[in-house]
């Protein structure tokens, strides 16, 4: 009851912009129960460095996902402008202030994405991560956080391995360790679709190889 | 848009016809409108008779069989940069025949309507698609597999028969390995041993001038006749024989049959005025002709790139099936598939050292483990491997190790890329724990045999079959020899052991039924490997363990071995050196006509007559079973 009475409230005591309402109503639909119709959106952020309060989305990269298949033209790919700039990232991503691509402001860019999100599950490699550095970015331009349901390839990485004493597990599994196992070429390291790309491949090997394991089910996967 | 992922796609399309063609802003604009399947291991692209889809589709990463389903025959197996499922698309018409992954692929799915018009704007892609129409294959510039695949076995070949094959056109190697006229007989000599060819050609200003060969250098040096200074001029064979490059097969046969010589010249116009284009050798023809080991060895010896490799594999693959059709006993079937495997074990271990900046710092030794290990490999399977290497100074060790383990990731990574997956409990030589120091391998078998837990007596079980594939016999011997001292000292290892090679139960149950398994993927189907094959290799482990014998690994030959040592047992020992080879040939059968395993049967697919076989294995085993009760009083634990 408190609940309902907060919800209540919470929605009448602000107003979103049209486009968050729009992303909003996407989700008054059930996901599809059955894994070809799901669509996916598999996505990467370069950001400026990992604190998630004080560092920025430099650019972010998606594509699209559905029944296995990737479409090219559909991939997403924004360059964020940036005000301040920590030197360190540049030798990481390669991301200079002065490169020619187009830029557009944070706000811009969460227009877009959120558009070409929609009602979408999310892949991302060590999603937490990239998740709330949107989310802050949501909040920066006082909106809420994302709605979408996750997947991180990490963790469900770690779901394809075999139960074994012989086989150490380890905590986490990088990016360049699965393209390493999957054998995907690393061309495009460092850029947001570029890592986007090894990161949908790879969660496509993963999905093969659930998808063959006992107990395997579409709710299983998305709780 | 363009963006990064349709960069990559027209980076690879780039590099196959008809798409190098076309010039690079069309071809951006087509990429951009691909879309980038994945599709495991045996699922379906398009089904016979199916109407066409929309797309045509060129493989990325991966293979995929093309197969008419009233013949059950495979016409073409598809490689990476291969284009198929277009023609129905251009002529309207339902696809003709079935599409499936082979492998785990990765397609580019190329939408016809975006495509269609370059095949208008540009002539070579018309030509392409011609061509390729034509002469009903999927590209007609492409070297790969067509005549190569297609061994003895009748199951392999394709659409186009023996007859036809030999009006193929000839792949000729176009590394051209070439000298000026005076160089010494000596650096010739030298230079081919180097690039391993038979002949050397030699030019002037681009033009063939003469051909040096192994025939002309045992004749005309080794004979004293001319002195191993003399002059490339004074030796070589001039004129030399040349022909145009479009020869069939048959066409070179004759060419060098008449001429009595084993190496033909392409050039531009088949005249010895006109630029070299490249060189046939016998060996290249005999390479189109077919599959025979050794022709295939020498192919593989020959293989510089993991890619190689991995063609010939597929080869081997198919004369192991003509073997098993004809009914060659298995004994030999599985020594000269055993070898080749080897053979390619060996030359993967020797590209990457190759490869790899700085020489080994210290001996060491490649073990293959498992089934590797057994030579019972014979399809595809996963790898398991592991390294020693000498002992060496504390200070030194981590920089030692560190080394080895770099070698063996790419080891590892080529053995993948010829076909043998990685093995899901990361037993490999790029894993620390399987990358270790003499003394450290010492310490660990050591504290296997006196510690035996489930978890070590596994571990043996797995390691104790292991081959030198690769590297110093020594550091192999000693490590054997340790393990002989060490389970003399705690014989109560081999009640471990044995105690672990009867984990598995027998494979029939309560009214003689077969024993399926009862959950997960495989559900239903006979666990012929697990149920059958696994207490047959325990049980001959153990039993040749305890008679200290570690040079022979074959689990067949094991028994046969051990019938000879127990002469009282004679009868049951080679029953079970039979049932062996029976159960790996059914197991390799099944596995070749399901391109996987073989482990995994349906009951219902086999005749009365191969169960009755199976299950007489089953009645051997379970007596094999009895006596390693009895003999290590198993009971006891």
């Amino acid at each position: 009851m408190m609940r309902f009475f907060k919800k209540l409230l919470g929605k009448g005591k602000r107003n979103y912009p049209d486009f968050w309402m729009a992303y909003a109503k996407g989700f008054d639909l059930a996901l599809p129960d059955t894994l070809n119709d799901i669509r996916f959106v598999v996505f990467d952020t370069e950001t400026t460095g990992l604190d998630i309060k004080k560092d920025r989305i430099l650019s972010i990269g998606a594509l699209s996902l559905q029944n296995n298949t990737i479409t090219v033209n559909q991939g997403f790919e924004v360059y964020l402008y940036q005000h301040f700039y920590h030197a360190e990232n540049i030798a990481v991503h390669g991301i200079l202030e002065e490169e020619s691509k187009p830029r557009i402001t944070e706000l811009e860019a969460i227009q877009l994405s959120l558009a070409f999100l929609g009602n979408s599950v999310l892949v991302a490699h060590h999603a937490g991560f990239d998740r709330a550095m949107i989310d802050q970015a949501l909040q920066r331009h006082g909106l809420p956080k994302l709605k979408n349901r996750f997947l991180d390839t990490s963790a469900l990485y770690k779901r394809t391995l075999i139960a074994s004493p012989l086989l150490q597990k380890q905590e986490h599994y990088s990016l360049d360790e699965l393209a390493e196992k999957f054998d995907i070429p690393t061309t495009d390291r460092h850029t947001a679709l570029g890592d986007a790309y090894i990161t949908a491949i790879a969660f496509l090997k993963i999905l093969g190889k659930l998808e063959r394991k006992r107990n395997f089910s579409v709710k299983g996967l998305l709780r | 848009m363009k963006n990064t992922i349709s960069a990559r796609v027209a980076d690879f399309l780039k590099a196959y016809p008809p798409f190098n063609e076309m010039h690079p802003k069309d071809l951006d604009a087509l990429s951009q409108e691909v879309s980038i399947l994945y599709k495991t291991k045996g699922s379906v692209i398009f089904e016979e008779d199916g109407q066409p889809h929309e797309h045509f589709y060129i493989i990325h990463k991966g293979a995929v069989v093309l197969r008419k389903s009233s013949k059950d025959d495979i016409i073409d197996l598809c490689d990476e940069g291969d284009i198929f499922g277009l023609r129905p698309l251009m002529a309207n018409e339902n696809y003709k025949l079935g599409a499936k992954a082979y492998e785990e692929s990765i397609l580019y799915a190329v939408p016809i309507s975006t495509f269609r018009p370059y095949t208008q704007k540009y002539e070579g892609v018309a030509n392409f698609l011609i061509e390729s129409f034509a002469s009903n294959t999927r590209n007609p510039y492409s070297k790969s597999y067509k005549g190569k695949l297609l061994g003895e076995s009748p199951a392999l070949q394709p659409q186009i028969d023996k007859g036809l094959l030999d009006l193929q056109h000839v792949n000729y190697s176009k590394k051209l390995v070439t000298s000026p006229k005076n160089t010494s007989v000596k650096n010739i000599a030298l230079a081919m041993t180097k690039r391993k060819v038979g002949a050397m050609l030699i030019v002037e200003n681009g033009l063939p001038v003469g051909i040096i060969t192994d025939k002309d250098i045992r004749n005309k040096i080794a004979t004293g006749i001319h002195p191993i200074t003399a002059e490339a001029k004074e030796v070589m064979s001039a004129p030399v024989i040349t022909y145009p490059k479009k020869m069939t097969i048959a066409q070179a046969q004759m060419a060098m049959m008449k001429n009595g010589i084993s190496h033909l010249c392409l050039t531009e116009d088949g005249t010895p005025n006109t630029a070299v284009l490249g060189m046939l050798s016998k060996h290249d023809v005999m390479l189109e002709l077919g599959n025979n080991p050794a022709v295939l060895m020498k192919a593989i010896k020959r293989a510089g790139k993991f890619k190689d490799i991995k063609l010939i594999r597929q080869r081997v693959t198919g004369l192991l099936k003509g073997y098993l059709d004809q009914n060659i006993p298995l004994t030999l079937t599985s020594k000269v598939i055993s070898e080749l495997n080897d053979a390619c074990i060996k030359q993967v271990i020797e590209i990457s050292l190759k490869s790899i900046e700085n020489q080994p710092p210290v001996k060491f030794a490649w073990l293959a483990m498992g089934s590797q290990g057994r030579s019972e490999q014979l399809l595809h399977t996963d790898q398991d491997n592991a390294l020693i290497f000498e002992n060496v100074h504390e200070k030194k060790l981590q920089q030692i190790r560190a080394y080895f383990l770099k070698f063996s990731k790419a080891v590892n990574k080529g053995l993948k890329t010829i076909g043998y997956e990685y093995c899901p409990a990361e037993m490999m030589a790029s894993n620390p724990e399987w990358c270790l120091s003499l003394s450290e391998w010492k310490e660990r078998v050591s504290y296997w045999i006196t510690n035996p837990g489930p978890e070590e007596v596994l571990l043996s079980a797995i390691f104790f079959d292991y081959n030198l594939s690769f590297g110093d016999i020594t550091l192999v011997n000693e490590l054997t020899a340790h393990i002989f001292k060490e389970t003399e000292k705690y014989p109560i290892f081999f009640l471990h052991l044995a105690g672990g090679a009867l984990q598995n139960p027998s494979p029939t149950g309560f009214f003689r039924s077969f024993l399926v398994e009862e959950d997960g993927a495989h559900k239903d189907f006979f666990d012929v490997k697990r149920r059958a094959l696994m207490p047959l290799i325990d049980g001959a482990r153990v039993l040749t363990l305890s008679h200290q014998i570690k040079s022979i690994n074959n689990t067949a030959e094991r028994f046969e071995r051990l019938a000879e040592l127990e002469p009282n047992n004679e009868v049951l020992f080679s029953a079970c050196s039979y049932a062996t080879k029976a159960l790996l040939k059914f197991r390799t059968k099944q596995g070749l006509s399901h391109n996987d395993s073989g482990r995994f049967i349906t009951l219902d697919t086999l005749t009365k007559e191969e169960k009755i076989k199976l299950k007489r294995t089953f009645k051997t085993i379970k007596e094999l079973q009895e006596l390693i009760k009895f003999r290590f009083k198993v009971t006891a634990i």
